[in-house]
């Protein structure tokens, strides 16, 4: 009887005990003010068509966004998960999307089936979209030794999604002067507060309005392009967002009524006895 | 089992009297939760949590074999084929979601059904095995959960697996070894995914298998309810079957509406961005914090920052993460009092509620980055966590004086203190 009480008792003095001179000895110094945190600046709030539960794409800003990518960002980065049948998916044909991938001007690595020799021939639709670069080390060659990170997937992979990317894009600015000297960017990296560590290697890819000719007749700001090339990226991250929007809505009405049913046929059930 | 006025199976059509000859499964059910299972009538809806986590349990059963359809479990491919399940397959999106955050509504539910056993004392006698097999239960359900987290192989994946098969690092000399048997190599790879994988395919079996064990024995003495009052007599109870089938059957609702809203418009709500990048041993995150269900613990790991004793501060973490899930076998002997709710115990009342914030905000101190101020806060939360278990239960259990108790589940169901049955200040949200 007095062991239950006093064997937990003791077992926990033993953790409380190592907490308490945990608290103690460990030097408990002032946090150090953090630059980084200090001229670290969070997304700007902008909006997609997509946002919402009733969110649907904006299908020309994706043809748009998917403009961007080709002539601009396509240099450094990959979208190794998207196939250029999937473009069919934000409105394009398919003789669109088969000339799309025939004229694409980085060609599908292939093997010569007369000599096996390692080549390249032109790309099908059913070809994941190439990347500029044979492999990783070439990227980093090309890029004072930083890799492009592929952007399939970058939207859910950064804390801020599309918002982040867009901030990214836009924000690149004059090193601010009171900034320290430890946190000033070094040769070939370039100032942005939205950068986890305010120093990117990328180079501003946006720089001058009508940098790329849309057809649609809207007006190719860096604005506008930054806002259209991460809509595009919304997409190929997630490109069954539309379907899981309107499934949402569906199971959700479905399951609100089953369950307004279900009350109503456990309120019949008790009624009358008390509980 | 169960109690002398429970309802017999007397099947009336010839075909199921004959089966009930060959094999009496229906006669099974019917007296497991059909009407011949008698249960309070007063029990709330917190009652309804152990049936939601069953219906959590299936729905991951499920939608994880059709996952396996499609994944592959090896390092260079398990990624991508993650993304053929997002991207090819049809509905994989959504088999992929409903799996992903069926693991955090299996824990969300749960963690209510355990913190219902705290407050009623539903671990005390007669049902200390249920609660001994339950926290078995949560065991196996944080081991897969653990594994399940690894096989899409991303950043988290991959650091979280190295972390956590870390801590088995910290035991004295047998620790380096052991690590690398678990892992198949110095690191995770190939060989620990593949083994993750085929574990993480059979602990929910395993956990099935113990559920039916759980409520077998719940079913000997029968369900608590919110008195702690034990049941007299058949005005006490109502079968199971219309009475709770409903209740749970609009519980059951509620719970699926809300997974729904999670599933289909914040999918990835609850994950970690990194978990979208593809594992790399060669670059570590900024922070490596686990899946939200096991943050309060990982803040009581990183508590303990002290060689205490010549014991590595490490060590003593480690120690005292699995300390605080083992002492929930003992909570039926450290608990010394006979009275079993919450509600007739004043005293224990305001400890339960300290202990349940004091988990809330260890579980925020576990995804908060490492400050000084972050550290003192969770030693501060981890001391109260240990005491609140081994030094002031044990006490307060024994010293406080007890409300009177109604003399019966009826009694108190009539005089109007079913008011009273739902945890203070819940009351007014259960009616
Ligand atoms: C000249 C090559 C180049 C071009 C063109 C380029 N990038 Fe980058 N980008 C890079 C490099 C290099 C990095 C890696 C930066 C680092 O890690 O510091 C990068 C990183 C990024 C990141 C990740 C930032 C992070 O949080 O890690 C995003 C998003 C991005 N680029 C988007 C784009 C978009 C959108 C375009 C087209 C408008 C584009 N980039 C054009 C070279 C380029
Ligand atoms: C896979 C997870 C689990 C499932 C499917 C499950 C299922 C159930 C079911 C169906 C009941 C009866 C209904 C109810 O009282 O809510 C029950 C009761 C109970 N469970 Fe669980 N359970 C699980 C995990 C746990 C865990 C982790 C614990 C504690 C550590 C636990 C402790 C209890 C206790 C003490 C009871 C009796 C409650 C009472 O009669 O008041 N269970 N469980």
């Amino acid at each position: 009887m007095l062991a239950r009480i006093f064997a937990p008792i003791v077992v926990g003095l033993g953790f409380v005990t190592a907490l308490v001179f945990a608290i103690l000895f460990t030097p408990h110094d002032a946090a150090q003010p953090n630059v980084v945190e200090e001229f670290h600046k969070d997304p700007k709030a902008i909006h997609y068509a997509s946002d919402g539960p009733l969110g649907k794409f904006d299908r020309q800003q994706l043809q748009r966004g998917f403009q961007v990518y080709q002539e601009v960002c396509s240099a450094c980065h990959s979208i190794r998960l998207v196939h250029f049948r999937d473009l069919e998916e934000i409105g394009f044909t398919k003789p669109e999307v088969k000339a799309i991938a025939k004229q694409y001007k980085i060609e599908q690595p292939s093997i010569n089936p007369d000599t096996g020799e390692a080549t390249t021939r032109k790309n099908l639709p059913s070809d994941p979209i190439p990347w500029n670069f044979a492999n990783e080390i070439a990227a980093r060659a090309a890029n004072n030794n930083a890799l492009p990170p592929d952007l399939s997937l970058m939207v859910k992979a950064r804390e801020g999604g599309a918002p982040y990317i867009y901030s990214l894009l836009t924000g690149f600015a004059p090193v601010p002067a009171n900034l320290p000297a430890s946190n000033r960017p070094a040769p070939n990296l370039h100032y942005n507060p939205y950068f986890a560590n305010l120093n990117i290697a990328m180079p501003p890819p946006l720089t001058a309005d009508g940098q790329v000719e849309y057809s649609d007749g809207t007006k190719a700001t860096v604005d506008q392009m930054a806002r259209d090339v991460s809509a595009f990226l919304i997409w190929t991250a997630e490109p069954k967002l539309e379907a899981r929007h309107r499934a949402g809505i569906g199971v959700v009405i479905f399951l609100l009524i089953a369950t307004v049913l279900a009350y109503m046929s456990y309120r019949n059930i008790w009624a009358g006895k008390k509980h | 089992m169960s109690f002398p006025w429970a309802e017999h199976y007397a099947p009336k059509h010839p075909v199921m009297r004959w089966l009930d000859e060959k094999l009496p499964l229906p006669r099974l059910v019917y007296s497991a939760v059909g009407p011949g299972y008698p249960v309070p009538r007063n029990l709330n809806y917190f009652w309804n949590f152990g049936i939601l986590a069953g219906l959590a349990l299936g729905i991951q059963i499920v939608s994880g074999i059709i996952l396996a359809m499609h994944y592959a479990a090896n390092g260079t491919v398990a990624f991508d084929s993650v993304e053929h399940i997002m991207r090819d397959v049809n509905s994989g999106w959504l088999i992929r979601y409903a799996h992903m955050n069926g693991a955090s509504f299996f824990f969300i539910v749960v963690y209510i059904h355990i913190f219902r056993g705290l407050y009623y004392g539903s671990y005390k006698a007669p049902r200390e095995m249920v609660w001994l097999l339950g926290v078995v239960i949560f065991l196996l359900m944080m081991a897969t959960a653990f594994m399940g987290y690894v096989l899409p192989w991303g950043q988290m994946s991959f650091w979280g697996a190295q972390v956590i098969t870390g801590f088995f690092s910290a035991i004295p000399v047998v620790g380096e070894p052991i690590r690398e048997w678990l892992l198949g190599g110095f690191a995770p790879d190939n060989a620990a995914l593949n083994r993750f994988f085929s574990l993480h395919y059979l602990l929910p079996f395993v956990i099935a298998g113990v559920i039916v064990l759980h409520i077998w024995s719940l079913h000997i003495p029968g369900s608590n309810n919110p008195t702690g009052v034990d049941v007299q007599g058949p005005q006490d109870t109502v079968p199971f079957h219309p009475y709770y089938t409903a209740k749970d059957g609009f519980g059951a609702g509620v719970f699926l509406v809300c997974y729904a809203l999670l599933t289909f418009f914040a999918p990835n709500y609850l994950g970690h961005p990194d978990n979208y990048i593809p594992a790399n041993p060669l670059s570590t995150p900024a922070h490596i914090v686990p899946e939200w269900y096991f943050l309060p613990f990982y803040a009581i790991l990183k508590s303990f920052t002290f060689n205490f004793l010549w014991i590595p501060a490490k060590l003593w973490g480690v120690m005292a993460m699995f300390g605080s899930i083992l002492l929930l076998f003992f909570l039926p002997w450290i608990d010394g009092s006979p009275v079993r709710s919450a509600n007739y115990r004043p005293l224990y009342q305001k400890f339960f509620w300290i202990l349940l914030v004091d988990v809330l905000i260890l579980g925020y101190l576990g995804q908060a980055e490492v400050t000084p101020m972050v550290v003192l806060a969770s030693q501060i939360c981890a001391i109260y966590y240990f005491s609140h278990f081994l030094i002031i239960l044990p006490i307060v259990s024994r010293i406080e004086r007890p409300l009177p108790l109604p003399n019966s589940i009826t009694e108190s169901v009539l005089h109007g203190e079913a008011a009273e049955a739902a945890p203070i200040g819940l009351a007014a949200a259960s009616h």
